[in-house]
C-alpha cells in the first residue's frame, strides 16, 4: 500500500495535462517552420504557441512529474510514508493555481515572452505571479521531502541512506540554490517592474539572476532522471547496480557544480567581463566526469542483466535486454541520445565555439536531445513502469506503449539533425518564418526545415501514443494487483563505502561556497556601474 | 572505495577528455586571445537615437584601413540596412538597442553578440572572404522578430592601406528617427 499513491498521481496527471497541450503546441510549430500555409498560422500565434510549448514543457512538465516522482521513491525507498502529506497538498495546490494563472495568460497573448521571459519584454503580471507561484510549490515538496529523509535519519542511526532518496537529496538541493536566482529575479525585479510599482528594469541583470537558475534547472531535470538509469531501470531489465558509491560521487559532484556555470549562457553577452565567462566555463567542462561516469555504470548495469540471463560473447548482452518492454527501451533510448546530447553540450559550452552556434537552431536540436528525449522519454518510460503500480490497473494499448519510444527516436532523429545542421548554417532558433525575404543565404536552411517537420509529425505522433496509453491506462485499465516498486541492488554492498558522498549538510554548504564564489563579486562589480534601466514593452 | 579496474581506466580517460578540451580552450583564449565579445560599457537606452555616436549608425574607414561599424538594433530592424567593410582589414563592430534585447548574427562567420539596451556591445573581427553576408536577430524580440536582418558586403579596400583616410559610408542619415 503506498501511501502517497494520490499525491503522486495527481502531480503526474499534471505533468501529462501539460506534456499534451505542449505537444498540441509543437506540432503547429514544426509545421509552420516548414512554410506550410496553415489557417491559423501568423506570427503572433506562433510566438505565443512556442511560449506555451517552452513553458508547459521545460517548467511544468518535469517539475510536477519529479515532484511526484519524488514522493513516491521517498516512501518506497525509506520504508515510511512521507511526513505532512498536508503541506505536499498545499504545495500541489500552490504549484497548480500558479500554472493555471500563467497558461491563462500565456494562451490570452498577453505573455508572449518565451520560457526565459527576458526583461524588457514585459508580461502581464500574472505571468510572473503564477510562476512565482510554480516555484513556492515547488519549494513545499523540498521541505516535504527533506524532513521525510531527517525523520528517517533519526529513527535509523548509522544506516546508509537509500541510493534513489540520496539522488533526490541532491536534485533539491541544486534546486534551492538555482531558485534563489530566479526568485531574486522574478520577486525583486519583474513583479514591481510589470506592476508599475518601478519604472524600469536593468535586462542585464535579469538575464545574469536568470542564467543562475536557468542551468541548474537543466540538472534538476537530469538529476531525477540519472537516480531512474541507476535505480529503476537496470532492475526492470532484470540485472543489478554496477557501483553504488561510484553513483553517490556523480549526485554529489553534480549538485556541486551544476550551479557556478550559468554565464556559459552569456558568453556572447555585453557588460560580462571575460575573466567570468571563462571561469565558469571550466566548471562547466568539469561537470561532464560524472556524467562519463554514469555512462560507464549504466552500461555495465544492462551487462550484469544481459549476462544474468546467461549471455556469454561480447556483445550479445544487449539482445537479451527487454527491448519489448517500454519501461525499458524508452530509458535505453533516451541514455543513447543523451551520450550524442552531451557532445554537443561541450560543443556549446567550449568558449571559442560558441559564437558559432549561440542561439541558431543547433541549440533547439541540442536541447531535444538532453531535456526533450534523455529526460522527457526517461519520465515517460518511467511513467510505463509506475502508473500501473500506482493505479492498480493493467498498462492499457500496450502496443502503443510498445512502438512509443521507438517513434520519439527516429523522429527526434530527423528534428535533431536538422536542427543541428540549420544551426551550423546559420539559421536563427525562435524564427517563426526562416526564409528573410528571399535571401539566397536563408534558402540552404529549407531543407533541414522541411526534414525538423517530418521528425516533428513523427514525434507528435509518438506523443499522442504515449497520451493515449496514460489515459487509456488510468480511465479504463483492467484492475489488477499492483506489482511492488522495487529498485536494483548494487554488485558490491552499499555500506561502509566513502561515508562522506552522504554528509549533505556538508556538500549544501560546500555548493553555496560555489555558487558565492562564482555570482557574488561579478553581480557586486555588475551594482557598482553606472546602469541605465529599461522600461517594458511588448511587442506582441 | 572500491572502483573496478575498466571503470578505473574509464574514469582517467574521461578526465584526460576533459583535460585537454580545458588545455584547448586555455590555449585558444590565453595563447591566441580569442575571446567572446565582452565589452563592457553602459549607455542610456532612452537616449540612443538622439546619441552622438548610435544616432547616426554607420561605417567609419580609419586612415590604417580598419573599419568602425556603429549599429542601432531596434524593433525590427538593424540600422544602417547595408554595411560594407574592407576585406582583411580589422573591423570593429559597435552597437547598442533603445528598446528591448536583440541578437547580432552575421551567418556562416563566427560574428555573434546580444545586443542589449543599456549596454554597448563591442567586438572585432575580419573578412577574408569578399561577397555579400546576411546578417539576422537571433533573438527572440516580439512579432517582427523573423524580419529583421541586414546585409554585410565584404569589399576589397579602395586604394591601398592608408590611402582612403576617413571615407564615411552610407546610410548614416536614415538614423534619426
Ligand atoms: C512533441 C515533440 C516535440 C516537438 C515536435 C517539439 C518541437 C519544438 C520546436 C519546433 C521548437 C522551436 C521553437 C523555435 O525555436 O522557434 C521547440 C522549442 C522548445 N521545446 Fe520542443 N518539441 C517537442 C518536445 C519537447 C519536449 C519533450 C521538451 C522538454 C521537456 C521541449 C522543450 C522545448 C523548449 C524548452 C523549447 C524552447 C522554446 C524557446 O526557445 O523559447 N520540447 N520545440
Ligand atoms: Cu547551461
Ligand atoms: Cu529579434
Amino acid at each position: 500500500m503506498i501511501h502517497s499513491r494520490k499525491l503522486t498521481l495527481a502531480n503526474f496527471w499534471v505533468a501529462i495535462g501539460a506534456f499534451a497541450v505542449a505537444s498540441g503546441m509543437a506540432f503547429m510549430q514544426s509545421l509552420s517552420r516548414a512554410n506550410l500555409d496553415l489557417p491559423f498560422r501568423t506570427a503572433s500565434v506562433y510566438y505565443m504557441s512556442v511560449t506555451a510549448h517552452g513553458v508547459l514543457m521545460a517548467l511544468v512538465f518535469t517539475t510536477f512529474f519529479i515532484m511526484g516522482f519524488g514522493y513516491v521513491v521517498a516512501e518506497r525507498a525509506l520504508g515510511r510514508p512521507i511526513v505532512s502529506r498536508r503541506l505536499a497538498w498545499g504545495s500541489w495546490w500552490v504549484a497548480l493555481i500558479g500554472t493555471g494563472m500563467a497558461a491563462a495568460v500565456i494562451l490570452w497573448g498577453r505573455a508572449t515572452v518565451l520560457y526565459t521571459f527576458y526583461p524588457p519584454l514585459q508580461a502581464h503580471p500574472l505571468f510572473y505571479i503564477g510562476a512565482a507561484l510554480l516555484v513556492v510549490g515547488s519549494w513545499g515538496w523540498c521541505w516535504v521531502m527533506a524532513r521525510t529523509w531527517m525523520t528517517w535519519k533519526k529513527a535509523n542511526p548509522g544506516v546508509r541512506t537509500p541510493l534513489p532518496v540520496h539522488g533526490m537529496l541532491a536534485t533539491i538541493i541544486v534546486w534551492v540554490l538555482a531558485t534563489i536566482g530566479v526568485a531574486a529575479e522574478v520577486l525583486i525585479l519583474l513583479i514591481p517592474w510589470s506592476l508599475g510599482i518601478v519604472d524600469t528594469v536593468d535586462p542585464l541583470l535579469a538575464r545574469t539572476l536568470f542564467w543562475w537558475f536557468g542551468h541548474p534547472l537543466v540538472y534538476f531535470w537530469v538529476l531525477p532522471a540519472y537516480v531512474i538509469w541507476y535505480t529503476i531501470t537496470p532492475r526492470i531489465a532484470g540485472g543489478k547496480l554496477f557501483s553504488d558509491p561510484l553513483a553517490r560521487l556523480a549526485f554529489v559532484m553534480l549538485l556541486l557544480l551544476s550551479t557556478p556555470v550559468g554565464f556559459h549562457h552569456q558568453l556572447v553577452d555585453p557588460g560580462v567581463q571575460a575573466g567570468w565567462k571563462l571561469f565558469h566555463t571550466f566548471n562547466t567542462q568539469l561537470i561532464l566526469f560524472p556524467s562519463f561516469v554514469t555512462a560507464f555504470t549504466v552500461i555495465a548495469s544492462f551487462e550484469i542483466a544481459g549476462r544474468m540471463k546467461g549471455a556469454r560473447g561480447l556483445l550479445n548482452w544487449l539482445e537479451e535486454l527487454p527491448w519489448g518492454d517500454p519501461a525499458f527501451s524508452s530509458v535505453a533510448l533516451a541514455m543513447l541520445m543523451f551520450a550524442v546530447g552531451g557532445f554537443g553540450g561541450a560543443i556549446n559550452a567550449a568558449y571559442g565555439m560558441n559564437a558559432m552556434v549561440h542561439n541558431t537552431a543547433w541549440i533547439q536540436g541540442h536541447f531535444h536531445l538532453t531535456v526533450g528525449t534523455a529526460v522527457a522519454l526517461t519520465f515517460m518510460g518511467t511513467s510505463y513502469y509506475l502508473m500501473p503500480r500506482l493505479t492498480g490497473r493493467e498498462l492499457e494499448l500496450s502496443l502503443l506503449a510498445r512502438i512509443q519510444p521507438y517513434l520519439w527516436f527516429g523522429g527526434m532523429l530527423l528534428f535533431s539533425i536538422a536542427n543541428h545542421l540549420t544551426g551550423l548554417a546559420g539559421m536563427p532558433r525562435r524564427v517563426y518564418d526562416a526564409s528573410y525575404g528571399g535571401s539566397e543565404i536563408a534558402q540552404q536552411w529549407v531543407a533541414g526545415t522541411g526534414i525538423s517537420a517530418v521528425g516533428g509529425i513523427l514525434l507528435f505522433i509518438s506523443a499522442a501514443c504515449y497520451v493515449a496509453v496514460m489515459l487509456g491506462t488510468g480511465l479504463a485499465g483492467r484492475r489488477i494487483d499492483p506489482e511492488p516498486i522495487e529498485f536494483a541492488e548494487p554488485l558490491q554492498g552499499e555500506n561502509g563505502n566513502a561515508p562522506i558522498l552522504d554528509r549533505f549538510g556538508l556538500w549544501f554548504i560546500v555548493a553555496a561556497i560555489l555558487v558565492i564564489a562564482a555570482y557574488a563579486w561579478p553581480i557586486f562589480e555588475h551594482l557598482r556601474m553606472e546602469r541605465f534601466g529599461s522600461p517594458g514593452f511588448a511587442p506582441f | 572505495m572500491h572502483v573496478d579496474l575498466y571503470e578505473k581506466i574509464w574514469m582517467y580517460a574521461a578526465g584526460a577528455i576533459i583535460v585537454v578540451f580545458l588545455a584547448s580552450m586555455g590555449y585558444t583564449t590565453l595563447g591566441r586571445a580569442m575571446q567572446p565579445p565582452s565589452h563592457v560599457e553602459t549607455i542610456d537606452p532612452a537616449s540612443v537615437r538622439t546619441d552622438e555616436e548610435f544616432g547616426r549608425p554607420g561605417v567609419t574607414i580609419h586612415e590604417d584601413g580598419s573599419a568602425t561599424v556603429v549599429v542601432q538594433a531596434f524593433m525590427f530592424a538593424f540600422l544602417p540596412l547595408e554595411i560594407r567593410v574592407p576585406r582583411g582589414r580589422d573591423v570593429t563592430f559597435r552597437m547598442t538597442s533603445p528598446d528591448v534585447i536583440h541578437g547580432f548574427q552575421i551567418v556562416q562567420t563566427n560574428g555573434n553578440t546580444m545586443v542589449v539596451p543599456g549596454y554597448v556591445s563591442q567586438f572585432t573581427t575580419r573578412f577574408d572572404t569578399p561577397g555579400e553576408y546576411l546578417i539576422v536577430c537571433n533573438e527572440y524580440c516580439g512579432v517582427g522578430h523573423h524580419v529583421m536582418s541586414a546585409t554585410l558586403i565584404v569589399e576589397d579596400a579602395p586604394g591601398t592601406a592608408g590611402a582612403s583616410a576617413g571615407i564615411e559610408s552610407s546610410a548614416a542619415t536614415e538614423g534619426d528617427r
